[in-house]
Parts: structure tokens; sequence; C-alpha cells
């Protein structure tokens, strides 16, 4: 080829890549437009209609111009009438007196808030990162955030989280809980790779959360006087503790090994005896949340459609074996606000 | 054999020119530019998927972060190695821009197949053949600026190379705020950009890009007795002029910790809040890309080896002030200066030197295994620093690794009139 004609080719080659690219950039704009234009599928509620009743709380992910915003179903209800809010959140826990808010504004602005019971931001803290998990105490006095500190593709210790709790309101701040004592198997260790994520409230001071250090994860107790976490199991990912403060349920990888696949299993605190039910989802990536004493309800993305997601329910009292059943259909991050 | 090595090897058409013949070259080379703005299409391609991939694969692919951690572990290790093979199969053909250009190839495939990636399993696949071309490419590429220079430009040539492709770094992560801002949840708007910017990259390199030969035009100056070109040989590699460079590179690359750990270390002393931790990484960029070209030119007339050694003395300077820790925004600011001309006064000049130290016919393999042995000795330096910080705590582990440093600096500063002279 001659130099004016690879010259020739070049330009050919650039221009169709431009046009390319913004014809597609234009035709995916179009059609996000249009997704969002379109009014959801689900039955609504009038707006605040369930504001006050036993509800559960999550993220609406319906293909619409409701996605991403935070809507209720009546806890008696669940699949009936949904009641959509104007507030957006990636992750939201509620408590009947509001709930905390982790967003995502743009590529880089991630945000904690704290939103009363009438949706209105009271306060906001920035994160680090993607937004991760957020828990509120059942009684509503302390809120924790974890998100994922974004790093870049140079740094060489694979991702890191930060977990911070705080007293709802403010006031008090205990920063983030990989500066606690960490006690391991009865051994007071300090590994600079630690990470803790997935707080859930035991009341008072105490909580639990996971820590993983080494490439293991262990469930550890927490007690925010003191300053320390303790270990209570090993393998155990993102707890949820029951109503009735006797059970933790958590995430374990069912298939150790080669990949990664989550099941869900649950330990009973007492005795310590650990408990997967057998007809258990696959591949979920939540935290947990329990609807009652004897039931787990947890967000799971549905595999054909991206971006859209449900929350489904799953009986863990002892001798059940149910296959899990969809609870919320286009749903994510549901809590259970049950005054 | 060693014998003839003393001559130094002949690089372009001027390089066999005496010296006073040559006309003084204000510009740089267009075949240097053009594969600058290779560089900088990639990294623009790559750098602005590099930016949303932890939302793209935990937020739109629905996999766990524990999951993105995996595939960035992925980023790390695999081209360090391919890179030899890179070089040696440049050498043996000695057609280093098709060969480039295969790895250019595959990344840009890479991009495509991401298109279409779901699960955990592919999207690793595929930030695996994205590694691999990048392996293969680079050390190719560097024999082609190498061979395209008038030696005594080099330092020069490496830091316009160096300058382009930091931009192309420092842009990719704009493209994909752009493109997220025209189309909100475009992440796979991103993706396709991405993917343009890659072919068109493929293009230039492949349709204007120069075919540079390592043996000279016709390869006759070095064609032996026989009439056979020669080969490429391990021994080559083990060449007396290259060696002491390799055991430089390697001493001062065991106490180079990750820039990443520089960041942690003044977030752990409050010099900074997590928020703006992306941001230490573009400051670094920088000032790098400022930074290259001056800083080649002056390692063209103070010698290659003397600034590569004093850029790790600058690296010692930057530990220092990383753990000094009031006023904390002056450490932060010293601490990316100084990273970037660290960055300055390495990259470019170690490619630029270890070309310069090998035989002409394993001119790539001798710049891909001083790449290589600088790429492990930080990683054996990574996992070090990161049992050091355990034991002593951040402050007296960088004050340690400074004075191994500094040490390692002042055994280095031996070697370089020898390692310039051999060079020249």
């Amino acid at each position: 080829m001659s130099p004016r004609g690879r010259l020739t080719a070049f330009v050919a080659v650039t221009v169709v890549a431009v046009v390319a690219a913004t014809a597609y950039g234009l035709r995916e704009r179009d059609r996000v437009d249009e997704q969002r234009a379109r009014e959801p599928a689900v039955s609504r509620a009038a707006a605040g209609s369930l504001a006050r009743l036993p509800r559960i709380v999550f993220r609406h992910t319906g293909l619409d111009n409701r996605y991403g915003t935070v809507a209720m179903v009546a806890l008696d209800d669940p699949r009936g009438a949904r009641d959509f809010t104007d507030v957006q959140c990636d992750r939201v826990a509620a408590w009947s007196g509001g709930a905390s808010c982790l967003t995502t504004a743009g590529l880089t602005g991630f945000e904690a808030q704290e939103l009363d019971a009438d949706w209105q931001v009271q306060r906001s803290h920035p994160l680090p990162g993607v937004p991760s998990r957020t828990r509120v105490s059942p009684d509503g006095s302390l809120v924790a955030t974890t998100s994922f500190v974004t790093g870049h593709s140079y740094l060489a210790t694979g991702f890191s989280t930060e977990t911070v709790v705080r007293e709802w309101g403010g006031g008090r701040d205990w920063g983030n809980l990989e500066q606690f004592d960490l006690v391991l198997d009865g051994r007071a260790v300090s590994p600079v790779d630690r990470n803790v994520w997935g707080v859930t409230f035991a009341g008072g001071d105490r909580f639990y959360a996971t820590v993983a250090t080494g490439g293991a994860t262990w469930l550890v107790e927490g007690d925010l006087g003191d300053r320390t976490l303790t270990s209570v199991a090993r393998d155990a990912e993102c707890p949820a503790l029951s109503p009735d403060g006797s059970r933790v349920a958590f995430k374990v990888d069912t298939d150790p090994g080669s990949g990664t696949t989550w099941g869900l299993a649950v330990l009973d605190l007492a005795t310590g005896a650990r408990h997967e039910p057998s007809r258990g989802p696959r591949g979920v990536d939540d935290q947990v949340t329990w609807l009652d004493d004897d039931t787990l309800i947890y967000g799971l993305p549905r595999a054909d459609q991206p971006g859209v997601s449900d929350v489904w329910s799953l009986d863990v009292s002892p001798g059940a074996s149910r296959a899990p059943s969809l609870l919320v259909e286009e749903a994510w991050s549901p809590s259970v606000v049950d005054r | 054999m060693y014998l003839s090595l003393r001559d130094r090897p002949p690089a372009g058409p001027d390089a066999r020119l005496p010296r006073d013949a040559r006309p003084a070259p204000r510009r740089v080379g267009r075949a240097v530019v053009v594969l600058g703005m290779v560089s900088l299409l990639t990294d623009v391609s790559s750098e602005s998927v590099a930016a949303i991939l932890p939302l793209y694969v935990t937020g739109v692919l629905g996999l766990s972060a524990m999951a993105y951690g995996f595939v960035d572990g992925l980023h790390q290790g695999l081209s360090a190695l391919v890179r030899l093979a890179g070089g040696w199969l440049a050498d043996r053909t000695d057609r280093p821009k098709w060969v480039a250009l295969a790895g250019y190839l595959l990344s840009a495939l890479a991009r495509l197949l991401l298109l279409f990636a779901a699960g955990l399993g592919s999207v690793a696949s595929v930030v695996a053949v994205d590694r691999l071309g990048k392996g293969i490419r680079t050390a190719p590429r560097d024999a082609m600026i190498s061979a395209s220079a008038p030696p005594e430009h080099l330092g020069r040539a490496f830091g316009v190379h160096r300058m382009l492709d930091t931009l192309g770094a420092a842009l990719g992560p704009l493209v994909a705020f752009g493109v997220l801002w025209a189309v909100p949840g475009g992440h796979r708007v991103v993706l396709v950009v991405s993917l343009a910017f890659a072919v068109v990259g493929v293009a230039l390199l492949g349709l204007l890009g120069p075919d540079v030969r390592l043996r000279g035009p016709d390869g006759a100056a070095d064609r032996e007795a026989d009439g056979d070109p020669p080969r490429v040989r391990l021994r080559d590699l083990a060449d007396r002029r290259l060696r002491p460079l390799l055991l430089v590179a390697a001493g001062l690359g065991v106490l180079t910790v990750g820039d990443g750990f520089l960041y942690l270390a003044l977030l752990e002393q409050g010099g900074i809040a997590a928020v703006w931790f992306p941001l230490m990484y573009v400051g670094t960029n920088v000032v790098y890309l400022l930074l290259a070209v001056p800083v080649g030119r002056l390692s063209d007339r103070v010698g290659r080896a003397r600034v590569l050694v004093a850029g790790h003395a600058v690296l010692a300077v930057a530990y220092l002030c990383a753990t000094a820790v009031e006023p904390a925004a002056v450490a932060v600011v010293a601490t990316l200066l100084l990273l970037g001309l660290f960055y300055a006064a390495t990259d470019g000049v170690t490619a630029a030197l270890a070309g310069r130290l090998v035989p002409v016919q394993a001119r790539a393999s001798g710049i891909a295994a001083a790449q290589t042995v600088v790429a492990l000795a930080r990683m054996a330096a990574s996992f070090g620093f990161g049992f050091l910080w355990l034991t002593l705590g951040v402050r007296t582990a960088l004050l340690v690794v400074a004075a191994g440093l500094a040490v390692a600096v002042l055994a280095a500063a031996t070697r370089v009139r020898r390692l310039d002279e051999a060079a020249a």
C-alpha cells in the first residue's frame, strides 16, 4: 500500500470508529431516556400511604422512571401496591425514625446520608468509594456504613473497605473499625491487611461484623465501649442478627476452592451449631436481614436483566426445607420496619 | 565474541554516520511520536475502562467486591513474564512492529470481549487477555524507540514517549467521566468508546507505524561470516555490560515499595482524607508527564545511569516526606512531586539504557529483561514492605526502607560511570 493509501485507510478507520461509538452512545442515551420515562409496571400506592404502617423499605430496581428510588410495601402484603419516595439510594437501611442512605452522585461522589421520617436529609458524610452496606440499630441510636476504598489498579493490596459506626443524629463517632483491637482465636493480632465490613447491631454497645485478613474471613463480636473485635467463628461474611438475638445468618462460600459461590448459613450463638439450608440460594451477594425469627430476606440480581434485582425470602426454621420464594419483585437492599 | 561488542551497536540509519555529519535533530523523530500516540490512544482506552471497572463489575454485573479484588490481582502479575517472550520474539523475527501490533490487537480484542462478559470467569479472562497483550507489546515497542532515535537523544525520545503515554493514562478516566455525564448509567458506552480508542490505536500502528528493523535496514551490518542473521541467545542477556544494570535495577527495585503504600502511609497519618485517594495517582501522573521530557534530556547530557540512580535517591526522600507528619499538606504535595520525578527519572531511562547494553540482535530481549527484573523486584518489595509495616509500624518501616535505599543508591553510584560508558 502506498503511504497515501495507508493514510487514507487510517483516516477511514478513525472516522468509522468515531461514528460507530457516537452512534452507539446516542442510541444508548435514547434507550436510557425512554426507559427512564416509563411508568413502573408494579401497582402504586398513594405517596405516604404506607409510611406509618409495618413495612418493608427497599431500593426499587425496575427499569422505569423510579429506578433507584426508595420505595416501600406493606409488611403483610409485599406483592401489593408500592409507595414511592423521591429519594435515590444505592443502599438503604430504614428504621421507624428515618433511614440511612448511601448514594452515588456522578462517578466519584459517594455519600452517607441520614434521612428523617419524612425522607429529608439531616446529615451527610462523604464516603471514600462505592457504597457497600449500611445498617441502623433497631432502636435507631447507631448507624454503620461500609464502603469500598476506591484505589486503583496499581494498588497491589486488592480491595479495601472502610466501615464506620456513628451515633444517629450526630454526636459520637467511633471511626474506622479497622482501628479497633482485634482478637482472633484468643490471640491479639494487628494484621495490616485487615478489612472490616457488614455490621449488624446487637443492642447497647455490642455488634457483629466480618473481619477479613490473610485470605480468611471471621465473624467477630464487637464492643464500641472497649473498642474491641473478638472472633466468634470462621468463614462467615456479612452477618445479620435475628430479632430475638439468638442466631446469626451470614454468607458462606459453598464451593471452597476454585471460584466463589455464595450461599447462606445460620449459626446458633448459644450452641455454636451451624446450619446451611440445603435448598438455599446460590450467588447471594447481599447482607441478609430477618423478616421474623425464622425467615431471611435478601436481594438477588436477575441473571438476564442487568441492574434489576428481586428480594427473596427463605425459611430457616429448624427442619424447614422449602426453596426460596420471591417476596418483592424489582427490589434491592430491603429492611423491615415493624413499628 | 565479546570483543565485537565493544562497538556501539548500530541503531537507525543515522547512527552509522559519523557523529558530526548528522544533522542536530531539533525534533523527535516521527517514529517516536507515532509510537507515543499509539500508546496515548491505548492508555485512554485501558484507563477509561479501569476507572469504571469496579463500578461495572460490582454495580452492573452484580459481582461481589471480593470478586473484583480477584480480578484486580490478575491485573498485576501476568504481564511481567509475557514481556520476556515478547522481547525474544521481536529479536528473533526482527519484526518488532508486528510483534507489538499483535500485543495491541490482543488488548483491543479484550475490549471487545468485555462487552459480552457477564460472569466473574469471563471478566477475569478478558482482563488476562488484556494484560497478555500489554506484556507482549512493551519490549518490542521500546526496542523500536531505542532503534529510531539517535543515541545521544535517546533519553529525550523515551521522555517524549512516556509523556504521551502518561497523558493518555490521565485522559482515560476523564473520558469515562465525560461519557457517563453525557449518558447517565452508560457503562457500556464507556466500553464501546474505549474499544474505539483501541481500534484507532491499532490502525495507527499498523498503517502508519514505522516498520523498524532492530538490526539496521537489511541486517547486513550484523550478518555473521556464514551469512545467517545472528540469533538471540541467552548469553546475549548475560552480556557483561547488561549484568551490572540488572544488578543495580534489582538492588534498587527491592527497595521500591509501591506508591500505593506511600499514599496509604499519608492516609494513615491523617495527611489526606480517603476521598482524595484516587487523586493521588492523578497528581503523581501529572508531575510525571510534565517532567518526562526535561528529565529525559537531562539524562542525555549527564548520563542515563546517573539519572536512574539519582531518581532512586529522590524516592528515598519521598519516603522521608511521607513519614513527615507536619504540616500534612506539605508532606502530601512534596511526596507527589518527588514520586512523579522518580518515575520520570527511572521508567523510560531504564529502557533507554538497557537497549544499549546488549548486542543489537538482543535489544528487545535486553529491554524486556531489565523491565522484568524491575517488576519482579518491586513485587518482592511490596510483599516485604507489607511485612515491615506489620511488625514495625508505617513510620519506622518507611524509615528503614529509606535508609536501605540510601545505602543501595550509594553502592549503585559506584557503577554509574562504567554503565554510562558502556552504553555510550
